[in-house]
């Protein structure tokens, strides 16, 4: 992990990054809805419509289909947006225009088309937001070829990863964790850098077992290990931080040295990333497992409102916890 | 909003006997075309289907006359006719309906999604209305980019069916953007007729918006050209966005398979259309009362692009299939 004297919160370092690449290239703009002089609800992107201006920050009707597949068109056509989706959950009303048209429009027309843009919204329950406001869809958006798909877990990788996005020519999707905005800090430096799409990192270094974690999951995973040191266990936590394309050796080497591995994810468990990062350890380390890889993925139900309801479907430390104990027969 | 009203007189218009024998070629180009395409589906050399065009052919030419070829234009299911209106060459053109390596798309792409950046066409789209959006965009990037590129959207009246399309309309007017849609109304949802799935009025819906919105025969390309003209300058002069609703018929079925078509129109109401509403026809007797052009020219013309059209079947036929290796290509830049 970076070191760095400044620290950002989560929010910051992406306000930041845009607020870079947005002076960087005047193609790049920002479009959805109350981003502008309302920051987005998140209060995120404060300060930003006033040093760039409404026409580059740009709050549009409430038509997420609409406003997403006019950043196609801009992206086609020598711009390069950033679009803002308030919720995650709101991505089935964008479906068609992300999956049907900006990820598949390079290939349909043999290479000569692209669409350089960048897809933002948010993930993450725990805010009582009910069952429309809190889901983690990510897997909706790694299922379609033509899509790279970024969960960034730190500041500094939130920053880096996004500038990436926007200097990517190809439709990105970045998940933000909305419970990370504030509560999240962590080191940012000053100068320039990006961080490449497609590489992994390693959290936490470990011997006995193999933690992957995903955005928020990772702090789980880290207090998981935390705990797991205690009774003499140690755990190596990976965070591929990109889904597509997926850095499939970091998590391969990982495990092989380990032997045991456990797959975190806030998305729901069926069909779902857990399934898929397990199935690339199961494949690719099968050899060097003492132990079946297991994984923890939100509850399948519908998330509910209720705070004694809700907590029970997120995973947490203690469960992450107690399943690794039982991997290493402890 | 008042129906434009088309003038009489060629010389008037600014549009010369020569502009119109061109345009009278370009329909013949996608008939003859899109009659090809029928026989290759019939002989089984064809993948897939392919949704005809043939009957509306004065749209896309009378509308694509009005552009440059950077001015950009989005396509449908139906699309063939915009394709080959904007630019495109016959020989590409079966090569990609046949799924052959030369095609626009290198084969990838097929009857419904051919693009062709080189004459600004982004692509046919086989989701219904799926590119009204995308069209809005490219007037959104040609407005920020000062480049003076108008978009046009094509699409039919079964797209009236789609939320998306009215998102596109109250932007492109929120927003003053070079767009014109531009609405073919040819009677029939796929196999169910609009009166079935569409209320009210198709341009009080645009007008809703604010929309210059402005009703043609479809099937006069003559009328077509001269709006579809003025709603270009007027968009590019920055005057914002426009609707046309062009009413015409699509003379065979949804698509190639669709033969026995009784259940749902009759053949009376097909044959009417073709005898009395023709595009081809009715510029030809145009030019000829008009002393423009005699019965020769148009017979020659039709000569031209018949060994134009057959020689570029037998090329695309004789093309080879794209390489393995292309099927995990251009899935990334």
């Amino acid at each position: 992990m970076f070191t760095s004297e400044r620290e950002l919160t989560y929010g910051e370092a992406i306000k930041e990054a845009l607020a870079e690449e947005l002076r960087r290239d005047s193609r790049v703009f920002m479009l959805g809805e109350d981003i502008a002089e309302a920051g987005t609800t998140f209060k995120v992107l404060n300060g930003l419509v006033e040093e760039f201006g409404k026409d580059r920050v740009l709050d549009t009707p409430i038509s997420e289909p609409g406003f997403t597949g006019l950043a196609v068109g801009a992206a086609m056509t020598g711009l390069r947006p950033v679009v803002d989706i308030m919720f995650g959950d709101f991505s089935g009303l964008i479906m068609d225009q992300v999956a049907n048209q900006a990820a598949k429009i390079h290939y349909m027309s043999g290479g000569k088309l692209k669409v350089p843009m960048v897809l933002r919204t948010t993930m993450g329950a725990g805010r009582r937001s009910a069952a429309q406001h809190s889901q983690s869809l990510h897997a909706w958006y790694s299922h379609i070829p033509g899509l790279k798909v970024l969960v960034p877990s730190t500041p500094y990788d939130a920053k880096g990863l996004m500038k990436s996005a926007i200097r990517d020519e190809n439709p990105v999707v970045i998940l933000e964790d909305k419970m990370m905005y504030k509560t999240v800090k962590g080191p940012v430096p000053a100068e320039e850098y990006t961080i490449p799409i497609g590489v992994g990192d390693v959290k936490r270094e470990g011997t006995d077992i193999t933690l992957v974690a995903t955005s928020s999951m990772v702090y789980v995973a880290l207090e998981a290990a935390r705990l797991l040191d205690e009774i003499g266990v140690s755990a190596e936590v990976v965070d591929p931080r990109t889904l597509v394309p997926l850095d499939k050796q970091t998590l391969i080497e990982s495990a092989r040295k380990t032997s045991r591995a456990i797959v975190i994810d806030e998305g729901y468990e069926q069909y779902g990333v857990t399934a898929e990062l397990a199935s690339v350890i199961a494949d690719g380390a099968f050899y060097y497992l003492d132990a079946p890889v297991k994984r923890i993925g939100a509850m399948n139900v519908p998330i509910p409102f209720s705070p004694a309801l809700e907590d029970l479907t997120i995973p947490n430390a203690r469960g992450v916890f107690e399943m690794a104990k039982m991997l290493c027969n402890k | 909003m008042s129906r434009v009203q088309t003038k009489e007189d060629s010389s008037m218009s600014g549009v010369d006997r020569e502009q119109w024998l061109h345009m009278y070629e370009q329909m013949v180009k996608i008939r003859l075309f899109e009659e090809q395409v029928n026989e290759l589906y019939q002989g089984a050399k064809m993948p897939g289907l392919a949704h005809l065009y043939i009957g509306e052919e004065a749209i896309a030419v009378g509308v694509c006359e009005a552009l440059k070829r950077e001015d950009y234009i989005t396509s449908t299911h139906r699309g063939h006719g915009h394709c080959l209106a904007k630019g495109a060459s016959v020989d590409r053109m079966f090569c990609e309906l046949l799924g052959k390596e030369p095609g626009y798309c290198r084969g990838k792409g097929g009857s419904m999604h051919i693009a062709d950046q080189d004459t600004g066409n982004l692509g046919a789209n086989a989701i219904v209305g799926g590119s009204s959006a995308i069209a809005t965009g490219a007037a959104f990037a040609s407005k920020r980019l000062g480049n003076g590129r108008v978009a046009v959207c094509f699409f039919g009246e079964g797209a009236l069916g789609q939320g998306l399309v009215y998102e596109s309309l109250n932007m492109a007017q929120l927003w003053k953007l070079p767009v014109i849609y531009v609405c073919e109304n040819n009677l029939y949802n796929e196999y169910t007729h609009h009166s079935e799935s569409t209320a009210g009025s198709m341009k009080a819906r645009a007008e809703a918006f604010g929309l210059l919105t402005v009703e043609v025969d479809g099937q006069n390309v003559r009328e077509v050209h001269e709006t579809a003209r003025r709603l270009v300058e007027r968009g590019r002069s920055g005057e914002g966005p426009a609707f046309m609703l062009c009413n015409t018929y699509r003379y065979l079925g949804h698509h190639v398979g669709d033969i026995s078509r009784e259940y749902y129109r009759p053949k009376e109401e097909e044959l009417k259309w073709r005898n009395d509403h023709d595009p081809l026809k009715m510029l030809s007797s145009w030019l000829i009362e008009n002393q423009l052009a005699d019965s020769g020219i148009f017979e020659q013309i039709e000569g031209q692009i018949r060994v134009e059209v057959e020689s570029a079947v037998a090329y695309a036929l004789d093309a080879p299939f794209p390489a393995p290796e292309e099927v995990s290509k251009h899935v990334y830049v």
